[in-house]
């Protein structure tokens, strides 16, 4: 009998911690299949950053480093400087990405490193309960912004990839979502293309996916793909927002 | 050749072809140096880094492959790196770092000051770890010392401090150097080269489990033990009939050598213990002494941050006294000789 589906040979056999209707487990196994499909499996190391997704190493079954809080995108430079033959995936959450680790997302950025960093949006911190995080909405309500977040003492959310966008060392900006089939096909082919272009040489690759986190943000996991694509998808629209040469202006 | 550059040369002819740093004084030529050598050494890179936090952590990334990298930085700085020397201790990287010293707290002054001995010795970062600490006090021990922390590093899988001041980064004196100091260590079995032909691996320092933590915690104090059985290194200077031990470290020891000259020629028997591993401390040798001296004068550019250890190791057999200056001042010979002689 042929198998026509089975679990991508970079992704292990052990079974997600993650909660039901999470984001993570859908994109660790879309970087396991970019892996797989391009043929980089042996030469991958996949950053693990702080939150919940920090033994994202239990399931790739590649080379992998546990990195500080935020400091993902310094960690992979050193990893890709030393070894400009590897293929580096700095995978890190809002809380990671977009507070803690603003400057070294930023400078990498700017820098053009040739890495690929997929960032998690969900607009919660995590693993540490569901506080505010960066990127949470104004008006929504977290374990640290409990009658919402209120612009006049929080500010407004951070919109990286629009950031990242103004910069001119960039080869390739993407924010995605994970709320249908067709969004989940075009956060795959966004993987892909980032890891394809790495491995060109052709500079820094950035994908920003809008994940769920149903059990932060008080909701069932149907209830929170519909909270995603009535609240968040607004916030932050989807789209490609650099796809241009390193220097050329866009 | 000055100080820094010597410590510069000395790591690239060790292999450490990447550096990443930021700058501060007073240890910007160690930068300047790197950015021009560097790029012209095939696989060589310097990156600037946008802050301290981001230069150790682009080290723990690149240490992690099995090459040999260098950051350094000055008292700020290194406090900014605090986070990811634990984390490179916590999760077995062999790296080195190097503080030349300034003024502080805070912003403190670029004067040269010893007051970094705490941070360098006591821990600085968070968590169980310990830091192998060397001490340079002359233009050829910065080139030498950058070898032996690079070659300690390897051998232990633990970041090394190298701890200067300005002083010896800026003096000019003759250095010799050998073509290359290659790695005696294979860093196979470990380092992130890529899942080919064997399982992927991982480097990490998260245990959340207690028990599996408080082994991975007892395995790395078994290293530290065996350290400190190992590497303990230290000069005595005229120490076979002193009735004065001196105890010093870095810039301080030469000034510290002429006062034991002064103090000898006046027929007061002084001696000099020079250290050149704060961690691990020498405190046999001091104990041994103290069986013998009639007692101990600390002498620090600091306000006697190494005291208490000295006073640990003579464990109340002899007096320690303590004199130091602070805010870049150097204690003169005829200081330290007064301090000395009013005791004799």
């Amino acid at each position: 009998m042929q198998k026509v589906f089975e679990r991508p040979k970079s992704l292990t056999d052990k079974p997600f911690h993650y909660c039901p209707g999470c984001g993570h487990g859908i994109v660790h196994r879309m970087i396991a299949e970019a892996i797989d499909e391009l043929k980089l499996a042996e030469r991958t190391i996949v950053i693990s950053p702080v939150g919940c997704s920090v033994f994202a190493y239990w399931y790739f079954a590649t080379d992998n480093i546990q990195a500080a809080h935020g400091r993902a995108p310094a960690v992979a430079t050193g990893l890709k400087r030393a070894n400009p033959e590897s293929i580096v995936i700095s995978y890190q959450g809002d809380g990671d990405l977009a507070s803690s680790g603003t400057a070294e997302i930023i400078h990498a950025a700017a820098r053009g490193e040739n890495f690929t960093v997929v960032f998690i949006n969900n607009a919660i911190y995590g693993m540490t309960g569901g506080q505010m995080a960066p990127t949470t909405l104004v008006g929504q309500a977290s374990a640290t912004s409990p009658y919402g977040r209120d612009p006049k003492f929080a500010g407004h959310p951070l919109h990286v990839s629009e950031m990242l966008a103004t910069l001119k060392a960039p080869r390739y900006i993407e924010r995605t979502a994970l709320n249908n089939v067709a969004n989940l096909a075009r956060t795959k082919r966004a993987i892909k293309k980032a890891l394809d272009l790495q491995q060109k040489g052709e500079g820094f690759t950035f994908v920003e996916v809008l994940a769920m986190c149903p059990t932060n943000w008080g909701v069932d996991p149907s209830e929170a793909v519909d909270w995603l694509e009535s609240s968040l998808m607004p916030e932050y629209p989807l789209g490609v927002y650099r796809d241009a040469a390193p220097g050329e202006v866009k | 050749m000055k100080g820094n550059e010597a410590l510069s040369e000395a790591a690239i002819r060790a292999g450490a072809t990447l550096y990443f740093g930021y700058p501060i004084t007073p240890q910007n030529e160690v930068a300047e140096y790197m950015s021009r050598r560097l790029p012209t050494i095939p696989g060589g890179a310097y990156i600037q880094a946008e802050t301290e936090v981001a230069a150790i952590n682009m080290v723990y990334g690149a240490v992690a492959t099995g090459r040999r990298a260098l950051t350094t930085s000055s008292s700020p700085g290194i406090s900014l790196m605090a986070e990811g020397i634990s984390y490179l201790a916590g999760s077995e990287l062999p790296a080195v770092v190097v503080n030349i010293m300034r003024g502080g707290p805070g912003l403190g002054n670029i004067n040269p000051e010893q007051a970094d001995y705490f941070q360098a010795v006591k821990g600085g970062g968070h968590g169980s770890y310990r830091l192998i600490v060397l001490a340079p006090s002359s233009v050829q021990e910065m080139a030498d010392l950058t070898v032996l922390a690079f070659s300690l590093a390897d051998r232990y899988r633990n970041p090394v401090m190298v701890v200067a001041d300005g002083n010896l980064g800026q003096m000019m004196e003759p250095v010799e150097l050998a073509e290359r100091y290659p790695s005696e260590v294979d860093h196979a079995s470990w380092a992130l080269t890529g899942a080919k032909e064997r399982p992927g691996r991982t480097i990490t320092s998260i245990y959340l489990d207690a028990d599996e933590m408080e082994a991975y915690i007892r395995r790395l104090y078994a290293k530290y033990d065996e350290v400190e059985r190992n590497e303990v290194r230290f000069e005595e200077y005229l120490t076979e009939d002193a009735d004065a031990v001196l105890v010093a470290y870095g810039i301080v020891s030469r000034v510290v050598r002429s006062a034991v000259e002064e103090l000898r020629a006046r027929g007061i028997k002084a001696g000099m213990v020079r250290l050149i591993t704060l961690w691990p401390f020498p405190k046999a040798v001091l104990k041994g002494l103290a069986e013998r001296v009639r007692f101990f004068l600390v002498c620090e550019m600091s306000m006697g941050q190494m005291v208490e250890d000295v006073q640990l190791a003579v464990n109340g057999q002899r007096p320690v006294y303590f004199y130091g200056r602070s805010g870049g001042n150097v204690p003169t010979p005829a200081e330290i000789v007064a301090e000395v002689a009013k005791r004799v």
